[in-house]
């Protein structure tokens, strides 16, 4: 077998050398009851030309989402990764490297966490950010547990129009604290004044911008609020293109920002692996979960990196860690981090520019289409529109045609009344004019 | 100033009046090597003998500071959060914790004095 | 020209004017390398358009620094060549799994059937996806003999929360108020951390002199308001409990949950399944036993397989069968009323679970059954190589798929375990996990996996062997001077700690009067 390198005079050697007659007596201490009597239900091994038959049988069952037209977005994006990015994390030294517990060995990961999180601080206009998490939403929770811990308030203020599925996401991880979560409805037109809901217990404030149906907001009136009453802003960003476009949020009061990484360096994926940032102030970055790089000297006065403020983590405090958190997203960071340093300011900012001036003429080009009302007055590169009817069957129906219409509201509110008609619709520069006009004109079949 | 007395968690207290000035001990900081911070409790806090005041950190490890006796912490040693080396340069004097105003002085007596603390250590090997 | 090889420890090496040393360049971070204006990729520049921000644009600059493409490749090429990686050479940390990464389970990944698709595609068009998601959890089923998996943890310690919240969740429909969880003393962290975010009380158990859980110890603990006992095995001493069922027996009687931490599962995948030992809840570590890279530091996968009464409890979404094929099961509803939610924002690891089967369907059942048999035999062949020069922590009987030392064999020569393992970096290795776990004085716990040749194993082991000569023969200075031929020297952590820098800043401008 093509992974193992042990032939059978090797293990005739090696047994000989333990001083056993066979491999069973290696595992004395499995009790007989545990011991299988016959072989598992499962398929003997293959050759790489089987594996790849069956493996790629499997991928033909899918239709991606570049050989359809495809407005999807709501948490995920469909952007460009430069052909660089893959061959520098393909290579055998990232790939298969492991955590830097051991830096002298290992400078090439911590030097380019320290770019990652010096650019994730830059992007979200915070002080400090943190070495990733497993996603947006997880890292929203973590969030909101260490605004807990900093402030030792109870209540958590959730805006409607945080993504349901980050929201869902911080119920879970809080359900067995002692947590109140006090969540709003979700209001495509404009999110009723949260400030109304702080208060002397409340932790925090969590609040997307863009938030789940596109619209963009001055927060820094919340956060005065919120930093009036003791309490901290938590910002959520699930489209982190946009902070190349828009006031990032540590420019309008944001105490912790955590976002979606994965529109920069890593594919769709179906979901995963994707990359969670985490930002704060500095005066909290003890209480930040998570990995953080720190800069250093070695022996000889050259400066190198080292994970740091390990004593919060769970090797160290067990029960008492911030988190339980051992892995950060290692190598889509680096894709990040490739991404993020190919793009530079200029790239970023026409990358940015671009998607926004897609969705603003995708928007032009829907609103004239019989029926569809675009209820944004602000967006990104994310939108909501309005259809006269139900907008699931209509989007099945467009999917027949390899057209991905965008996600209805009713998959992510599902029987949230009112949302029935609303469609999600993201564009990005992968996007070409002819897919969004042919696009419009099936949407208006569709209609008809 | 009366003499130091201590807990088995390596914690000295020394008492002028009613209140008394804690810390940890030279045996503790060496155990822990190079202190890297260290979390004061709040001015007011209550405390109960044996109850977790501050915590230490070094680089491997960090690990609870408890109350050698019960009462109202009244001071901290904020220059600690600037220096938190002072505690392995001088972990018995300069790199005192918090100063706690005493419920009851006899909690103290009970307390280990310097001779048997420094048996303690020994027999720990 | 004959070399005394005694000299290498005081002549330092040659100083080179750039600081380089051949092939392992000095490289600054990339905003010391910036040239504003220039980028790396080729975008169009939109014509003029009214944007629709709200006023809101971004008026203060990114900072990001400009390079160009060939600048950025140079960049992260020299970085990685500071890197140690499986690729290089023997990786040996206990309880990680360092097994080769196989290429073949990259390509597929990287299909765009696989890659590229959008996880809120209508479901009439990801079958495929689904069909990966149901095949991966039918491997995990079968390997493990519990009935139900969920899929979405995004790592180790992602499932423990996931697996350890059904058992609260099961306790909390059930009426039963349980706030206690005992974990042995050896555990990985995450264990006591995981069941302290979940609110519960967490009480050690000792292990006993062979060491193993102390069965008499775990029994008197047990009672009433127990909710779980979380045991990992083979343990992190390398040792198979070969008490557990009784383990088992004693938990379940006390009417409490058997949760097994699976990192370990390498030493008898394809050989034992957790269920027969009495195991309730088990997450797995893709990452670990199933080959998927370890990436520098992530991403992982921890898939969470379930005895039946804590499947009801799975995390959403579920893959399910139905009439038109697979479907995504996203609300809580009817089957999944009692589900405890999302643990995340999509489905799952999914770009792992393509790694997994494919490197399921590579070895196959029965290759994976001499996986764990060939890692057993590589432990044990270190140990026995090793024995007679370090000291075993559990001598008498063999180890499992790890061999862990204590630093007894050190003693009297001034060299710790942490001076030993610096000393194994200039050799060419990746030390073994140190001081890990914390029940063992000084421990090193090393654990080969199955992918190293005997070869690599002799070289290693000559190594090790070599190196507590010199220790034992009084050199002690050669190994705290250690390692000298790194990239980098031992690395001041303590500065990092009191005074932390943790990202780039521009250097303060120049005083005008200068």
């Amino acid at each position: 077998m093509r992974y193992l390198p042990l032939t059978p005079t090797d293990r005739k050697a090696m047994l000989a050398a333990i001083g056993v007659r066979s491999v069973d007596e290696l595992f004395r201490d499995v009790p007989k009851t545990a011991r299988l009597a016959s072989p598992l239900a499962l398929p003997d091994h293959q050759g790489e030309i089987e594996v790849e038959r069956e493996m790629a049988a499997l991928a033909a069952r899918n239709v991606p989402a570049g050989a359809a037209i495809s407005f999807l977005g709501a948490g995920a994006y469909r952007h460009h990764v430069p052909a660089a990015v893959d061959a520098i994390i393909q290579r055998g030294e990232f790939l298969t490297s492991y955590t830097p517990y051991q830096p002298e060995i290992s400078q090439g990961t911590l030097q380019y966490l320290f770019e990652f999180q010096t650019q994730v601080a830059l992007l979200t206009g915070m002080e400090v950010a943190n070495a990733s998490m497993y996603d947006g939403a997880t890292a929203c929770a973590e969030a909101v547990l260490m605004a807990r811990r900093v402030t030792r308030r109870p209540k958590v203020v959730i805006s409607g129009n945080l993504h349901p599925h980050w929201r869902d996401t911080v119920a879970t991880m809080t359900r067995f604290t002692d947590a109140a979560l006090d969540i709003a409805p979700p209001m495509p037109t404009g999110s009723k004044d949260l400030a109304a809901r702080v208060d002397s217990d409340t932790a925090c404030v969590v609040v997307q911008n863009p938030d789940a149906f596109g619209r963009l907001s001055d927060l820094s009136p919340l956060a005065e609020r919120c930093h009036a009453a003791g309490a901290l802003l938590v910002v959520a960003v699930t489209e982190v293109v946009s902070l190349g476009a828009i006031r990032p949020p540590g420019e309008m009061g944001a105490d912790i920002v955590v976002a979606e990484g994965q529109s920069i360096g890593n594919g769709l994926n179906f979901g995963g692996p994707y990359l969670g940032l985490f930002a704060t102030r500095e005066k909290y970055v003890r209480q930040m979960p998570g990995r953080l790089c720190g800069e250093t000297v070695d022996a000889d006065g050259k400066r190198g990196f080292v994970l740091t403020l390990s004593t919060r983590e769970q090797h160290i405090r067990r029960e008492k860690a911030t988190s339980n958190i051992c892995t950060n997203s290692g190598l889509c960071a680096l894709a990040f981090t490739v991404h993020a340093t190919l793009l530079g300011s200029e790239g970023l900012a026409r990358l940015a520019r671009l998607n926004h001036y897609k969705a603003v003429k995708l928007a032009e080009y829907l609103a004239g289409v019989p029926g569809i009302r675009v209820l944004n007055d602000t967006f990104f590169n994310e939108f909501t529109v309005e259809l006269p009817k139900a907008a699931a069957p209509v989007v099945e129906k467009l999917a027949a045609r390899c057209i991905f219409a965008g996600v209805p509201a009713s998959r992510l509110w599902p029987g949230v009344k009112g949302l029935e008609n609303l469609l999600l619709v993201a564009v990005t520069e992968t996007s070409h004019k002819n897919q969004m006009m042919t696009f419009a004109g099936a949407l208006s079949e569709a209609l008809r | 100033m009366s003499e130091s007395r201590y807990t088995d968690q390596h914690e000295w207290v020394r008492l002028d009046g009613d209140v008394a000035t804690v810390g940890i001990t030279d045996y503790a900081q060496q155990q822990l090597g190079d202190v890297v911070y260290v979390e004061l409790p709040a001015v007011g806090k209550s405390v109960k003998q044996g109850g977790e005041m501050a915590v230490v950190e070094s680089v491997k490890a960090a690990s609870e500071v408890y109350a050698p006796a019960s009462g109202t912490v009244t001071e901290i040693n904020e220059a600690l959060t600037g220096t938190p080396q002072t505690v392995n340069e001088d972990a018995e004097g300069k790199g005192w914790f918090a100063r706690i105003r005493l419920v009851d002085r006899n909690e103290i007596a009970k307390l280990m004095d310097a001779a048997a603390y420094r048996k303690f250590v020994e027999d720990l090997g | 020209m004959s070399i005394d090889p005694r000299s290498a420890i005081t002549t330092p090496l040659p100083a080179t004017v750039t600081g380089n040393k051949a092939l392992q360049i000095e490289e600054p971070l990339i905003f010391e390398q910036d040239s504003p204006g220039r980028s790396g990729v080729d975008l169009p520049e939109p014509p003029a358009f009214e944007d629709r921000l709200g006023g809101l644009g971004r008026t203060t600059p990114l900072g990001l620094p400009g390079l160009s493409e060939p600048q950025v490749v140079r960049h992260f090429t020299r970085l990685s060549q500071k890197n140690y990686a499986i690729d290089a050479g023997i990786f040996p940390l206990g309880s990680c799994t360092m097994k080769h990464n196989p290429r073949l389970n990259e390509k597929m990944a990287r299909l765009p059937g696989f890659g590229d698709i959008h996880p809120l595609q209508p479901v009439s068009t990801v079958q495929g996806a689904l069909a990966v998601m149901d095949a991966l959890a039918h491997w995990l089923k079968t390997l493990t003999g519990l009935p139900a998996v969920a899929l979405p943890p995004a790592a180790g310690a992602h499932g423990e929360f996931c697996g350890m919240m059904t058992i609260r969740a099961a306790h909390a429909a059930a009426g039963e108020g349980r706030m206690r969880v005992l974990v042995p003393e050896s555990a990985h962290g995450t264990n006591p951390a995981t069941a302290a975010a979940l609110g519960y009380r967490v009480e050690s158990i000792p292990a006993n002199a062979r060491g193993r859980v102390d069965l008499a110890a775990l029994k008197a603990k047990l009672g009433s308001d127990v909710a779980a006992i979380m045991v990992t095995n083979p343990n992190t001493c390398g040792l198979f409990e070969n008490e557990i069922v009784e383990i088992a027996e004693a938990t379940h009687k006390a009417g409490a949950y058997f949760y097994c931490d699976g990192a370990n599962f390498n030493a008898i995948v394809g050989k034992v399944r957790p269920a027969d030992l009495g195991i309730d809840v088990m997450h797995i570590n893709l990452h670990k036993t199933f080959s998927t890279p370890h990436g520098g530091g992530g991403p992982g996968s921890g898939p969470v397989a379930l005895a039946a009464a804590l499947a009801p409890f799975a995390p959403l979404p579920w893959v399910v069968s139905g009439p038109h094929g697979f479907e995504l099961v996203e609300t809580v509803d009817g089957a999944t009323a009692r589900s405890i939610g999302r643990l995340k924002a999509f489905h799952g690891q999914m770009g792992m679970f393509v790694r997994a089967l494919t490197y399921m369907l590579s070895h196959g059942g029965d290759g994976l059954k001499q996986v764990s048999e060939d890692a057993v035999l590589n432990a044990n062949y270190l140990l026995a190589r090793l024995q007679g020069a370090l000291t075993p922590a559990f001598p008498g009987g063999p180890c499992m798929h790890e061999a862990l030392f204590d630093d007894t064999f050190l003693d009297g020569t001034d060299v710790s375990t942490l001076d030993l393992a610096k000393a194994l970096i200039d050799e060419g290795f990746h030390p073994t996990t140190i001081y890990f776990p914390l029940v063992v004085h000084g421990a090193m716990l090393m654990e080969p996996t199955e992918t190293e040749s005997k070869a690599s194993l002799d070289q290693f082991a000559d190594a090790i062997l070599a190196l507590v000569r010199r220790a034992k023969g009084g050199d002690a200075a050669s190994f705290h001077a250690a390692p000298r031929l790194s990239p980098r020297r031992r690395l001041d952590e303590t500065r990092a700690a009191r005074a932390p820098v943790l990202r780039w800043r521009p250097p303060a401008p120049k005083q005008a009067a200068e």
